[in-house]
Protein backbone atom coordinates (compact mmCIF):
# COMPACT_ATOMS: atom_id res chain seq x y z
CA UNK A 1 0.00 0.00 0.00
CA UNK A 2 2.63 2.42 0.75
CA UNK A 3 4.68 1.74 -2.28
CA UNK A 4 1.70 2.73 -4.65
CA UNK A 5 1.82 5.67 -2.50
CA UNK A 6 5.22 6.95 -2.86
CA UNK A 7 5.12 6.41 -6.52
CA UNK A 8 2.44 8.77 -6.65
CA UNK A 9 4.05 11.31 -4.47
CA UNK A 10 7.17 11.24 -6.88
CA UNK A 11 4.98 11.82 -9.67
CA UNK A 12 3.53 14.46 -8.22
CA UNK A 13 7.01 16.33 -6.63
CA UNK A 14 7.96 15.79 -10.32
CA UNK A 15 4.74 17.71 -12.31
CA UNK A 16 5.39 20.27 -9.71
CA UNK A 17 9.13 20.57 -10.92
CA UNK A 18 7.72 20.41 -14.28
CA UNK A 19 4.89 23.28 -13.97
CA UNK A 20 6.54 26.61 -14.86
CA UNK A 21 7.54 28.90 -12.37
CA UNK A 22 5.34 31.86 -11.23
CA UNK A 23 7.12 35.32 -11.80
CA UNK A 24 6.95 38.22 -9.70
CA UNK A 25 4.91 40.68 -10.30
CA UNK A 26 7.08 44.00 -10.95
CA UNK A 27 5.86 46.63 -7.98
CA UNK A 28 6.65 49.23 -6.06
CA UNK A 29 10.35 49.52 -5.07
CA UNK A 30 11.72 47.41 -8.38
CA UNK A 31 14.00 48.14 -10.65
CA UNK A 32 11.60 48.68 -14.10
CA UNK A 33 12.69 45.79 -16.21
CA UNK A 34 14.46 47.62 -19.56
CA UNK A 35 12.78 47.30 -23.02
CA UNK A 36 12.98 47.56 -26.75
CA UNK A 37 9.79 47.86 -28.91
CA UNK A 38 8.80 49.17 -31.82
CA UNK A 39 6.66 52.25 -32.46
CA UNK A 40 3.02 51.33 -33.48
CA UNK A 41 2.78 53.62 -35.93
CA UNK A 42 6.76 53.55 -37.35
CA UNK A 43 7.59 50.08 -36.62
CA UNK A 44 11.06 50.61 -38.07
CA UNK A 45 11.91 52.76 -35.62
CA UNK A 46 12.83 51.25 -31.73
CA UNK A 47 12.39 52.76 -28.45
CA UNK A 48 13.58 51.99 -25.34
CA UNK A 49 12.81 52.53 -21.62
CA UNK A 50 16.45 53.87 -21.17
CA UNK A 51 16.29 56.05 -24.15
CA UNK A 52 14.20 58.53 -22.01
CA UNK A 53 16.05 61.29 -19.62
CA UNK A 54 13.06 61.86 -18.01
CA UNK A 55 12.84 62.78 -14.45
CA UNK A 56 9.45 61.16 -14.49
CA UNK A 57 8.05 58.32 -16.78
CA UNK A 58 4.71 56.76 -16.66
CA UNK A 59 4.92 53.18 -18.47
CA UNK A 60 1.46 52.39 -19.43
CA UNK A 61 0.15 49.14 -20.48
CA UNK A 62 -3.36 49.12 -22.77
CA UNK A 63 -5.29 47.39 -25.38
CA UNK A 64 -8.01 48.69 -27.46
CA UNK A 65 -10.31 46.02 -26.69
CA UNK A 66 -9.83 47.00 -22.87
CA UNK A 67 -12.87 49.24 -21.72
CA UNK A 68 -10.92 51.08 -19.21
CA UNK A 69 -8.18 52.37 -21.44
CA UNK A 70 -11.00 54.80 -23.49
CA UNK A 71 -10.83 56.80 -20.36
CA UNK A 72 -7.47 56.43 -19.23
CA UNK A 73 -5.75 56.97 -22.60
CA UNK A 74 -7.56 61.05 -22.91
CA UNK A 75 -6.80 61.35 -19.19
CA UNK A 76 -3.25 60.87 -19.85
CA UNK A 77 -2.84 62.55 -22.93
CA UNK A 78 -4.48 65.97 -20.93
CA UNK A 79 -1.97 65.37 -17.70
CA UNK A 80 1.13 65.17 -20.31
CA UNK A 81 -0.25 68.27 -21.71
CA UNK A 82 -0.69 70.01 -18.65
CA UNK A 83 2.95 68.75 -17.10
CA UNK A 84 4.79 69.49 -20.02
CA UNK A 85 7.26 66.53 -21.89
CA UNK A 86 10.58 68.09 -20.62
CA UNK A 87 10.68 66.33 -17.38
CA UNK A 88 7.51 63.98 -17.04
CA UNK A 89 7.24 61.69 -20.41
CA UNK A 90 4.68 58.77 -21.26
CA UNK A 91 5.28 55.73 -22.62
CA UNK A 92 2.47 53.77 -23.85
CA UNK A 93 2.71 49.87 -24.22
CA UNK A 94 -0.27 48.65 -26.37
CA UNK A 95 -0.64 44.57 -25.73
CA UNK A 96 -3.47 44.34 -28.94
CA UNK A 97 -2.48 41.15 -30.82
CA UNK A 98 -3.01 42.98 -34.30
CA UNK A 99 -1.66 46.42 -34.00
CA UNK A 100 -4.24 47.52 -36.80
CA UNK A 101 -6.56 47.69 -34.11
CA UNK A 102 -4.68 50.02 -31.78
CA UNK A 103 -4.00 52.56 -34.89
CA UNK A 104 -7.92 52.29 -35.16
CA UNK A 105 -8.38 53.40 -31.89
CA UNK A 106 -5.84 55.56 -31.79
CA UNK A 107 -7.02 57.45 -34.70
CA UNK A 108 -9.81 59.14 -32.05
CA UNK A 109 -7.52 60.36 -29.59
CA UNK A 110 -3.54 61.18 -31.47
CA UNK A 111 -1.59 61.21 -28.44
CA UNK A 112 2.01 62.98 -28.53
CA UNK A 113 3.77 60.69 -26.90
CA UNK A 114 5.31 57.39 -27.87
CA UNK A 115 2.91 54.56 -28.61
CA UNK A 116 4.65 51.17 -28.87
CA UNK A 117 4.05 47.78 -29.55
CA UNK A 118 4.16 44.62 -27.54
CA UNK A 119 1.59 42.47 -29.79
CA UNK A 120 3.66 38.98 -28.32
CA UNK A 121 3.24 40.77 -24.76
CA UNK A 122 6.64 39.80 -23.98
CA UNK A 123 7.10 42.92 -22.19
CA UNK A 124 3.79 42.67 -20.51
CA UNK A 125 5.36 39.11 -19.19
CA UNK A 126 8.28 40.67 -18.28
CA UNK A 127 6.13 43.36 -16.56
CA UNK A 128 4.33 40.33 -14.85
CA UNK A 129 0.90 42.70 -15.14
CA UNK A 130 -1.87 42.02 -12.64
CA UNK A 131 -4.77 43.27 -14.94
CA UNK A 132 -5.51 45.58 -18.17
CA UNK A 133 -4.54 48.77 -17.68
CA UNK A 134 -1.84 48.52 -15.60
CA UNK A 135 0.70 51.65 -15.36
CA UNK A 136 3.85 52.40 -13.71
CA UNK A 137 5.51 55.68 -12.51
CA UNK A 138 9.23 55.33 -12.83
CA UNK A 139 12.10 57.66 -11.30
CA UNK A 140 14.64 58.97 -12.73
CA UNK A 141 16.79 56.14 -11.85
CA UNK A 142 14.71 53.59 -12.99
CA UNK A 143 13.09 52.84 -9.94
CA UNK A 144 9.02 52.43 -10.20
CA UNK A 145 7.44 54.29 -7.50
CA UNK A 146 3.65 54.05 -8.03
CA UNK A 147 1.81 51.14 -10.05
CA UNK A 148 -1.81 51.61 -10.85
CA UNK A 149 -4.41 48.58 -11.60
CA UNK A 150 -7.21 49.50 -13.60
CA UNK A 151 -8.49 53.01 -14.66
CA UNK A 152 -11.83 55.16 -13.43
CA UNK A 153 -12.47 58.73 -13.85
CA UNK A 154 -11.53 60.10 -10.68
CA UNK A 155 -8.00 57.76 -10.78
CA UNK A 156 -6.30 60.75 -12.79
CA UNK A 157 -6.05 62.30 -9.54
CA UNK A 158 -4.06 60.03 -7.81
CA UNK A 159 -1.79 59.96 -11.06
CA UNK A 160 -1.11 63.53 -10.88
CA UNK A 161 0.03 63.54 -7.48
CA UNK A 162 2.11 61.06 -7.17
CA UNK A 163 3.61 62.41 -10.51
CA UNK A 164 3.57 66.11 -8.83
CA UNK A 165 5.39 64.86 -6.19
CA UNK A 166 8.00 62.80 -7.86
CA UNK A 167 8.73 66.05 -10.12
CA UNK A 168 8.91 68.34 -6.80
CA UNK A 169 11.32 66.40 -5.30
CA UNK A 170 13.84 65.30 -8.29
CA UNK A 171 13.16 69.60 -8.59
CA UNK A 172 14.70 69.74 -4.38
CA UNK A 173 18.00 67.30 -5.97
CA UNK A 174 19.03 69.48 -8.08
CA UNK B 1 0.94 0.35 -11.55
CA UNK B 2 -2.11 1.04 -13.49
CA UNK B 3 -3.21 4.20 -10.56
CA UNK B 4 0.18 4.97 -10.89
CA UNK B 5 -0.15 5.66 -14.94
CA UNK B 6 -3.62 6.95 -14.82
CA UNK B 7 -2.54 9.80 -11.96
CA UNK B 8 0.52 10.33 -13.59
CA UNK B 9 -0.97 11.00 -16.84
CA UNK B 10 -3.85 13.10 -15.33
CA UNK B 11 -0.48 15.04 -13.22
CA UNK B 12 1.38 15.50 -16.59
CA UNK B 13 -1.70 16.85 -18.57
CA UNK B 14 -2.70 19.16 -15.87
CA UNK B 15 0.99 20.85 -16.18
CA UNK B 16 -0.13 21.70 -20.06
CA UNK B 17 -3.27 23.57 -18.48
CA UNK B 18 -2.17 27.84 -18.87
CA UNK B 19 -3.91 30.73 -17.42
CA UNK B 20 -4.78 33.11 -20.03
CA UNK B 21 -3.03 36.46 -18.93
CA UNK B 22 -4.44 39.35 -18.57
CA UNK B 23 -2.73 40.89 -21.83
CA UNK B 24 -3.79 37.76 -23.54
CA UNK B 25 -7.76 38.55 -23.33
CA UNK B 26 -7.84 40.22 -26.86
CA UNK B 27 -9.75 37.38 -28.24
CA UNK B 28 -12.50 36.57 -25.10
CA UNK B 29 -13.36 40.42 -25.26
CA UNK B 30 -14.43 40.13 -28.68
CA UNK B 31 -18.46 39.99 -29.14
CA UNK B 32 -18.64 36.60 -30.51
CA UNK B 33 -16.63 34.87 -27.71
CA UNK B 34 -19.67 36.50 -25.31
CA UNK B 35 -22.08 34.33 -23.63
CA UNK B 36 -24.52 36.77 -24.78
CA UNK B 37 -25.41 38.76 -27.85
CA UNK B 38 -27.65 40.97 -26.04
CA UNK B 39 -26.04 42.71 -23.12
CA UNK B 40 -28.54 45.10 -22.67
CA UNK B 41 -31.72 42.68 -22.63
CA UNK B 42 -30.11 40.59 -20.56
CA UNK B 43 -29.53 43.37 -18.45
CA UNK B 44 -33.35 44.68 -18.63
CA UNK B 45 -34.41 40.79 -17.73
CA UNK B 46 -32.42 40.76 -14.96
CA UNK B 47 -33.45 43.90 -13.63
CA UNK B 48 -37.40 42.34 -14.19
CA UNK B 49 -36.12 38.57 -12.62
CA UNK B 50 -35.02 40.03 -9.49
CA UNK B 51 -38.02 42.60 -8.60
CA UNK B 52 -40.15 40.01 -9.17
CA UNK B 53 -38.55 37.27 -7.01
CA UNK B 54 -36.99 39.80 -4.47
CA UNK B 55 -33.40 38.73 -4.95
CA UNK B 56 -30.30 39.74 -7.27
CA UNK B 57 -27.51 37.98 -7.97
CA UNK B 58 -26.33 34.36 -9.33
CA UNK B 59 -27.33 34.89 -12.50
CA UNK B 60 -24.25 34.42 -14.30
CA UNK B 61 -20.09 33.48 -13.75
CA UNK B 62 -16.91 35.42 -13.79
CA UNK B 63 -15.75 35.92 -17.49
CA UNK B 64 -12.46 37.01 -19.40
CA UNK B 65 -12.90 40.27 -17.71
CA UNK B 66 -9.39 42.70 -18.31
CA UNK B 67 -8.76 42.09 -14.54
CA UNK B 68 -9.59 45.98 -13.65
CA UNK B 69 -11.44 47.43 -11.52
Amino acid sequence: MIKPMLGIFNLAITALILLPPVASAVSVGNEAPAFTLPLLDEPEKMVSLASSNAKVRYLDFWASWCAPCRLSLPAIIKLQNELGSDQFEVIAVNVDENPKDALRFLKRYAPKHNVLTDPKGKVAAQYELPGMPTSFIIDGNGKVVYRHLGFKEKDIDIIRQHVVTLLEASADEN
Amino acid sequence: MKIEFVVGLAILLLTSCESVQPWERGTLARPEMQLSRDQLGDALYDQVYYSKEASSGGAGAAGAGCGCN
